[in-house]
Parts: structure tokens; C-alpha cells; sequence
């Protein structure tokens, strides 16, 4: 009995989860209810989080961890999720996917996420991972009526199950050939003379990258993304990677830590490709879904450069990186709420033209969000390639560091041009302003945030330095 | 003394902008009030520097006034700091700014509170690229530039900004970024980013080259250095008139004071050994360029591409590694600043009244705006560096230097002085000699009191200089031998060691 405090938080999840389902299900028209008190459970959710002991704690037979990166990443996890379901509600009623499910769905994949981010065994793993994704699957096709979204969900579906086949395989692979399940035994069977078990290993980076939607296992992210409603399309690109991000940390440096060398070239190349494909996909895109969905290849493979060096240094700016990339992109999916013209919402770039002269402030707030994604000092996103590429050229990987600047410089250039949009084109009909609290609170918290980031920059690392995996 | 001198000349613009920011209500008043907070938080700006430049104490080469901060722990400490040189970036930039605000106030016609904001920014940033003491910091004030120059030129610019404002964004971060994974490599070979350590850190030879060449691309790109200038003319001749002397007067002078604050400073031996490289460089620059302002049909393209060219002279100087030289290309910055300010404005006044910048428009302006072709006179005089403008001093001092070092390149840089002499004669004329042949702009007011003021100050600035430099030397004179003291012992340090 000792060990059920530990996992407080999620059993508590999934008891929400049930008595919502069954409040949706007895009370009528019960949306609001379900999804105010989804989102209560996730507050309290978190403070059961935050509450866990400061001790490494491995539960059932060590498949099961609660140490620091859990804490932090699950916190992460909770608090998007509160600002996505916030910022959200007004584009969900509007569509008229106000369903019960919706909330309720969204909270299974985040207890999903939240097993994914503690487990320390396979099993435990796939588990987790499986309960996010057929969430996921239901999530992008959830305005069923709707082409796009219905093809989304099935692209999505298809993609992905290829891909968690592969990493299954992986893991059968890796678990044939040291003999367990659990990471830490994985980890002193693995020697790099071990090919069999390397293949494994390609496969669970195979599987992995899928989900972080590195190239080239990118293909289902832009149509997804466009495809899906945009209140979902912001759950996409914000919460489910942090919990992708942080198995990967976890795969990388506790099961597969003594064979570095081996995965190394396989991140360094999936990083390259990212960078590059997310800076020059982009330039083309006027679906600003579509260009979201390329940003956030761009970045993951920036994520993923800081992950390649093997060092705790490494796992800490990747964390840091992760951080500011959700406060811009929980801005920027804000500003997309915010267009919006006698119950249609927009997508296309276009309509954002001269959005300074009939809505300065929402302006300004989106130019310092763009700024910052394009990594232009001194906002919050500079902060956050300057860290990873600072270990990148510590670990002496001279040309990752150099393509991946450059890339930046490149990608600078899709931004400018929603800028360029926003601030010198000619105004077309003014938006009609959403002033719900819900949506303004993320909005103003994230541009601020990110423009008063340098004043103290080192809260951040202060936290996050308390993370290592090599003791 | 403990009031944070330096942080408070940093910060008033932007805690000026700030006040403008909040400022709401009937926009008339909006407008009075952003007006009055700019301009009087610029000339507070000015004054303050002027006193800071009083109480500098011209005799110690240390860095004076220096504040630190812990910023991120154990890793960057916010420092800043002045010496000699940098002092005389940071009047010149005090200076300007009140400058820009005035001109602007004239001429901007919508978005005028979203423009002082900008300006203010753009102040604050540009005298923290002058001011920081440590490469990070000064990387962000560096960069940080951008931001606003990039909405100036897009938001108030002309028919082509768009493609302007990208082309300047682009390319200049596409310069910087090679700088950043130098700054980072420097981090990780010595330790700090502090500057002032640094300059007593002797970084391996063998690292300089790659490293002096990552904050070349950089500088030569905000320089602007022939091959990469091409995107001068451009930001030049579609920003706004307040716009081109921002970015002639003092952005440009922000790659001449890198070069010789960091890579003559941190990287001696690669310094010594690309000097023929940058030579090449500039003199390419001075007689290229020189040549295709001499073809420009229009005013503000004409007098971006001799600004590429008198930068030819500065990092001729700089690069000469002797005291006139250096000195001299200092100077020749200072005057740049000011006469290539006073060209842009002149021309911006003409712009105003007929909105057109092609030299064939005006002729014979003289007949109808006497006080304005006077002035004109003296900046062109003072562009061609005629005696007894501050040009010519900067000019001189530069060929006296480089004539010890490599009297070819003394030569063909002299040359330049010649082209530019045709090209600004050649404009003068055009412009203001001649008949009166556009029929459309005999209704051309001259100068009004404010313009005249502004021009006034300029012009007062540019003799007094060229007639009496010794301020300016003064206060450079210790810095500069301590520069190059420092150059030549660490560059003898790195040929004992080779040779062992």
C-alpha cells in the first residue's frame, strides 16, 4: 500500500476521467460542467504532482519512476493542457464540438502522457503510449462531419500505427536481446557489440521520432495539423510533445546510455533533417495550420540537437528549449483563436493582413510571439537556441551548430513574413475580438513572458539544472 | 560615484518608449504627449552624456564607469562599461537619436506614436552594443537591433520596403548567426564572455582564424563590405529619411566599433594575418562603389553607396594598425555620422515638399531655397572631405596611417577622395545649379525654423571638428595607444610561442 501515493496523481486522473464520463452521460447538456471540471481535476492534479517526494522513488518492481525530470514534465503536461482547454473553448463551442467527449478524451490522452513520462519499463511504456494515441486518433477526427478532419484522423491513425508497430518490434527486439524489460537491466546488457540489439534501438528512435514528428517521420504532421480543429491542432503542437520528448530523453540516456556513440549519428541526422525541412517547408505554406506544423518540425529538430549530445547539459537545455517553445506556441495558436469573423474562423495568413491598424495590441502580442519563434534576441526564443547551442558547440559538434543557425536565419524569413502580413499590408475587415478571459490570460502571459524573459533568465535554468540522469 | 550613470543613459529612452507605450486616450493628445516624451527623453539622453563625457577621465586607459550584474549565474554577468573610444559612440549616438525624432516629427505622417517607440528602442539598443563589456550582452543589443529597424523601414518606408526590410533583416542575420557560434566556442575555449578578462586572455592561435572570421562575416555585413553591401542601398533609399540616418549615422558604425574593440582586441594574430584580405576588401569597396554612386539617378542611392565607400577608408584605418590610422578612422566615423545624417536629412527635405528622390526631378533649387543649397554646400563640401571639415580629417589621418603600412593601398584609397569629389559635385549640381526646369516644384518652401535648427547643429558640429579635433583625440589618445600596446605584445607573444 505504501507505494499507491506515489501514483496519487494519476489514479486520481483516472477516477476523473470515470465520474466525468459518467456526469456527461446522466446530466444533459453538460459540456460546461464536464469541461470546467476537467479542468479542475487537472489543477488538482498538479498540486498532487508537485506534492511527490524529492527522492528518486522506483515503484512496481522498478517499472515505474518518479524522480525529478517526471515531476517537472508531468507539470508541464497538466498546465498546457489547462491553457489549451482554456483557450480553446470559445473555437470548440462555435464548431459545435462541444461534446462531452471531448474533454474527457483529452484527459485519457493526458493520463496516457503522464504514464508515458514515468514509466521505466517497456511495457509500462507501450502502455501508456497506446492510451495517448488512440486518444489522439479520436481527437483529430473529432468534427466528424468534416472531410479534412475525418482524413486527418485516419491519416493520423494509419501513420501512426505503422510507426508503433516499428517501435514494438524494437522493443521486442531489444527485450530478445538482454533478456528485460526493465531500462536499467536493458542497460547493463547493452554493449555495442550487441547488433541485434542496436537494431532494436533504430527501431525505437524510428518509433519515437514519429511521435516527436522529426523528419523524415514528419509526413503526418502538416496534414494533420491542418486537418484536424484548431482546438485540437494546438493540443497537437503543445502537450503531447512534451511527453515525447521526455521518453526520448528517457530512452536515450537510461536503456541505450552505454551505446551512445551508436545513436548519436541517428539523432544528429534526424535533428539536420528537421532544421532544415521545417525552415524551408514553411516559406511556402498561406494555411498558417500548415505553417505551424512545419514550425514545430523546425523546432523539435533544434530540441533534438541539444538531446544528441549525450550529456546531462544536454537533457537540461533540451528541457529549457521544450519550455519556451510551448509558451510561444500556446501565444501563437492564441492569436489564430482570436480570428475570428461573424462565427468563421480563419486560416489562411492572408487574413491576418493589417491586423496592426484595426487590432494593435493583439498585433504587438503577435509580433513579439513571431520574434521570438524566429529566434531573434533579445525575446525568450533566442534565449532558447543559445542554450542548445551552447552544448551542442560544447560536445564540439561545430557543424550541427553552424547548419543549425543557419537554418535559423532561413526560417527567420517565414515569420518575417506573417509580420510583413500583419504590419505593412493593407487592413481588411477588423476581427471581432474575443475577450474571454480564458483566451486572454494565456495570451498575454506568453508575450510578456517571452519579452521580459532576458530581464532574468536564469529562473529557468535554476529549476531545470536540478535534472540530471547521470548521478 | 554610485548613480549608474551608464544604465540610466541605456535605459531612459526605453523607459521613455515605455511611457509612450501606456500613454492612451484622444488621439491628438496621444500624439502631443508621445511627441514631447520622445524628444525630451532624447535630449535628457544627450545631456546626460555630454556629462558623462565630462567627467570621463580622459588620462587612464581602463574602462570607466563599470557596472556588473549577475545575470545568469556563474555564466553571464550583465557588464558595462566605457573607455575612450566607445565613449565618443555613445555621444554620437545621443546625439543622432534627438535628431531622427525631430526629423521624423516633420515627416512621419501616421503611426507616429508606434515610430517614437521604435526610435526609443532602437536607442537604447544601439547604446547597449556600445556600452557592453561582456560578448554575449553585446550580442543581444547587437541583434536586437534588427527588431525595430526591420518594422521602421517596412512600416514608414517606401513603395519597396517590403523587400527592403527583408533584405536588411536576412542578410545581417545571416552574418550575426556566425558570430554567435564564435561567441559560444570563445565560452567554451577561455571560460567568460567577459570582455574585459578577455582582452588579457590569450585565445590559441590556431582558433583564431575561424573564430575572427565568424565576427568578420558579421561586421563586414553591417559595415557594409563590398561584396556583401548590396543590401545598404536598398534599406537606405526605401526607409524613412529619420530611418537612413539611424541606420547610416550609427548602425554602421557599430561593425567599425566591433572590429576594433574585438577582433583587433581578441584575435591579434588572425587581425595580422587577414589585414591584406580586408585591404583588398575595402579598396574594392572605395573605388567600386565610388564608381557606382557616380551612375545613381536617385538621391538616396547616391549617397548610400559612398557611405559604403568612406566605410572603405574606416576599416582601412582600423586595419592599418597604427595610431593615425586608427584615430583617423574613428574620426572619419564620427563625421560619417554626421554629414551622411545631414545628406539624408537634405535630402529627406526635399522629399518632403515633392516626394520624389530622383535627381533629374529638382535643378536650380537654388533660385527658390537659398538657405537650403547653402547647407547642402556644406555637407557636400564636408562628404568630398575638403579641408576644414571634419571629413577631411578623418580622410587624412587614415592615408597617413596606411601610407607607413602599404603605400599601394594609401594610393588607390587616395583615389577614392577623387571619385568622391566627382559624385558629390557632380549630385550638388544637378540638384541645386541650373535652370529652374520642373515647373512642378517652383511652390517649395525652404527651410523651416525646426529643419533649420537641426541643420544648423550639424553644420556647427562638422566645422568645429574640422577646424578643432583635438576634443576627440583627446579623449581617444590613451585608448588607442593602450589598444595597440596590447595588440602588438599579445602579437608578439603568439610569434615567440610559434617559434619555440
Amino acid at each position: 500500500m505504501q507505494t499507491i501515493i506515489y501514483i496519487l496523481p494519476e489514479l486520481f486522473l483516472s477516477i476523473a476521467i470515470i465520474s466525468l464520463l459518467m456526469i456527461g452521460v446522466f446530466v444533459k447538456k453538460s459540456f460546461q460542467l464536464v469541461n470546467l471540471i476537467g479542468i479542475i481535476s487537472l489543477i488538482f492534479a498538479i498540486a498532487l504532482v508537485i506534492n511527490q517526494p524529492d527522492e528518486i522513488v522506483k515503484i512496481f518492481n522498478q517499472s515505474y519512476i518518479i524522480d525529478k525530470l517526471s515531476i517537472v514534465m508531468k507539470v508541464l503536461t497538466l498546465l498546457f493542457c489547462i491553457f489549451v482547454l482554456l483557450s480553446s473553448k470559445e473555437y470548440v463551442k462555435i464548431n459545435n464540438i462541444d461534446k462531452i467527449e471531448y474533454p474527457i478524451i483529452i484527459l485519457a490522452s493526458v493520463l496516457g502522457m503522464i504514464l508515458m513520462i514515468s514509466s521505466y519499463d517497456l511495457i509500462v511504456f507501450y502502455l501508456g503510449l497506446e492510451l495517448q494515441s488512440l486518444c489522439l486518433y479520436i481527437l483529430a477526427s473529432f468534427k466528424r462531419d468534416d472531410e479534412k478532419s475525418t482524413e486527418a484522423g485516419l491519416k493520423y491513425f494509419v501513420l501512426s500505427a505503422l510507426a508503433t508497430g516499428i517501435l514494438l518490434y524494437g522493443c521486442s527486439l531489444i527485450y530478445g536481446f538482454t533478456g528485460s524489460t526493465n531500462f536499467e537491466v536493458i542497460s547493463s546488457n547493452l554493449d555495442r557489440n550487441n547488433t541485434g540489439a542496436v537494431f532494436g534501438i533504430v527501431f525505437i528512435i524510428v518509433g519515437l521520432a514519429f511521435k516527436v514528428s522529426a523528419v523524415p517521420f514528419h509526413m503526418w504532421t502538416p496534414d494533420v495539423y491542418e486537418g484536424s480543429p484548431t482546438s485540437i491542432t494546438s493540443f497537437f503542437a503543445i502537450v503531447p510533445k512534451i511527453a515525447a520528448l521526455c521518453v526520448f530523453i528517457r530512452f536515450m540516456y537510461v536503456p541505450f546510455s552505454n551505446v551512445v556513440d551508436q545513436w548519436q549519428t541517428i539523432i544528429v541526422f534526424l535533428s539536420i533533417g528537421s532544421m532544415i525541412l521545417g525552415a524551408v517547408a514553411a516559406i511556402g505554406q498561406n494555411n498558417i495550420k500548415r505553417l505551424m506544423a512545419y514550425s514545430s518540425i523546425g523546432h523539435m529538430g533544434y530540441a533534438l540537437a541539444a538531446l544528441s549530445t549525450g550529456t546531462n547539459s544536454g537533457i537540461q537545455n533540451t528541457i529549457i528549449y521544450l519550455i519556451i517553445y510551448l509558451v510561444m506556441n500556446l501565444g501563437a495558436f492564441g492569436c489564430i483563436f482570436m480570428m475570428k469573423r461573424e462565427n468563421v474562423f480563419y486560416e489562411n495568413i492572408n487574413d491576418l493582413s493589417g491586423l496592426s491598424k484595426n487590432h494593435p495590441i493583439l498585433s504587438l502580442g503577435f509580433l513579439i510571439i513571431l520574434f521570438s519563434l524566429a529566434g531573434v534576441p533579445p525575446l525568450a526564443g533566442f534565449f532558447a537556441k543559445f542554450y542548445v547551442f551552447m552544448t551542442v558547440i560544447e560536445s564540439e559538434m561545430y557543424a550541427l551548430a553552424i547548419i543549425g543557425l543557419l537554418t535559423t536565419v532561413i526560417s527567420a524569413f517565414y515569420y518575417l513574413r506573417i509580420i510583413k502580413i500583419i504590419y505593412f499590408d493593407k487592413p481588411k475587415k477588423p476581427f471581432e475580438l474575443n475577450y474571454d478571459w480564458g483566451l486572454k490570460i494565456p495570451l498575454i502571459l506568453s508575450s510578456i513572458l517571452i519579452l521580459i524573459y532576458f530581464i532574468y533568465p536564469s529562473i529557468l535554468i535554476d529549476v531545470i539544472s536540478q535534472i540530471k540522469i547521470y548521478q | 560615484m554610485n548613480f549608474p550613470i551608464l544604465s540610466a543613459i541605456i535605459f531612459i529612452p526605453l523607459i521613455g518608449a515605455l511611457f509612450i507605450l501606456i500613454t492612451g486616450g484622444n488621439p491628438k493628445n496621444v500624439e502631443k504627449n508621445s511627441k514631447n516624451v520622445a524628444i525630451f527623453s532624447s535630449l535628457a539622453n544627450f545631456l546626460l552624456s555630454l556629462f558623462l563625457w565630462f567627467v570621463f577621465d580622459k588620462n587612464i586607459s581602463d574602462f570607466q564607469f563599470v557596472e556588473e550584474k549577475k545575470w545568469i549565474d556563474g555564466f553571464i554577468n550583465f557588464q558595462i562599461g566605457v573607455d575612450g573610444i566607445s565613449i565618443l559612440f555613445i555621444l554620437l549616438t545621443t546625439f543622432i537619436t534627438p535628431i531622427c525624432i525631430f526629423s521624423g516629427i516633420q515627416s512621419i505622417k501616421f503611426k507616429i506614436k508606434e515610430f517614437l517607440i521604435a526610435i526609443l528602442v532602437m536607442e537604447t539598443l544601439m547604446l547597449g552594443v556600445f556600452c557592453s563589456l561582456d560578448l554575449v550582452i553585446f550580442y543581444l543589443f547587437f541583434e536586437g537591433g534588427l527588431i525595430p529597424m526591420f518594422l521602421i523601414i517596412g512600416i514608414w518606408g517606401g513603395p519597396k520596403r517590403v523587400y527592403s526590410a527583408f533584405k536588411f533583416f536576412l542578410f545581417t542575420l545571416l552574418g550575426s548567426v556566425l558570430m554567435l557560434v564564435a561567441i559560444i566556442t570563445i565560452y567554451w575555449l577561455t571560460g567568460t564572455t567577459d570582455v574585459i578578462k578577455l582582452l588579457d586572455t590569450r585565445i590559441p592561435s590556431e582558433y583564431q582564424y575561424l573564430l575572427w572570421l565568424g565576427f568578420f562575416t558579421s561586421f563586414a555585413v553591417k559595415m557594409p563590405m563590398w561584396p556583401v553591401h548590396t543590401w545598404l542601398p536598398d534599406a537606405h533609399v526605401e526607409a524613412p529619411t529619420a530611418g537612413s540616418v539611424i541606420l547610416a549615422a550609427i548602425l554602421l558604425k557599430m561593425a567599425g566599433y566591433g572590429f576594433i574593440r574585438f577582433s583587433l582586441g581578441l584575435f591579434p594574430v588572425a587581425s595580422d594575418y587577414f589585414t591584406p584580405f580586408v585591404f583588398t576588401l575595402s579598396i574594392i569597396a572605395i573605388i567600386y562603389t565610388s564608381l557606382v554612386a557616380l551612375m545613381q539617378e536617385d538621391m538616396k542611392k547616391l549617397i548610400a553607396y559612398s557611405s559604403v565607400a568612406h566605410m572603405g577608408f574606416v576599416t582601412i584605418g582600423i586595419f592599418s594598425l597604427v595610431k593615425q590610422g586608427l584615430e583617423g578612422s574613428i574620426i572619419q566615423m564620427m563625421s560619417h555620422g554626421l554629414v551622411s545624417a545631414a545628406l539624408f536629412l537634405c535630402v529627406g527635405v526635399v522629399y518632403d515638399r515633392y516626394h520624389s528622390r530622383m535627381i533629374s526631378s529638382y535643378g536650380g533649387i537654388i533660385n527658390i531655397m537659398p538657405k537650403y543649397a547653402f547647407v547642402f554646400m556644406i555637407f557636400t563640401l564636408a562628404a568630398l572631405g575638403l579641408p576644414g571639415t571634419s571629413g577631411f580629417v578623418g580622410e587624412f589621418l587614415v592615408l597617413v596611417g596606411v601610407f607607413q603600412k602599404n603605400i599601394i593601398v594609401a594610393v588607390l584609397a587616395s583615389l577614392g577622395i577623387i571619385f568622391a569629389a566627382a559624385y558629390m559635385l557632380w549630385l550638388y549640381r544637378r540638384v541645386i545649379f541650373g535652370r529652374l526646369t520642373n515647373s512642378e516644384i517652383k511652390d517649395m518652401k525652404d527651410l523651416n525654423n525646426i529643419e533649420l535648427y537641426i541643420f544648423a547643429s550639424l553644420v556647427f558640429l562638422i566645422l568645429f571638428f574640422g577646424f578643432y579635433p583635438e576634443p576627440l583625440l583627446n579623449t581617444l589618445d590613451v585608448s588607442i595607444n593602450n589598444l595597440i600596446e596590447n595588440y602588438n605584445t599579445n602579437l608578439n607573444f603568439h610569434i615567440a610561442k610559434s617559434n619555440n
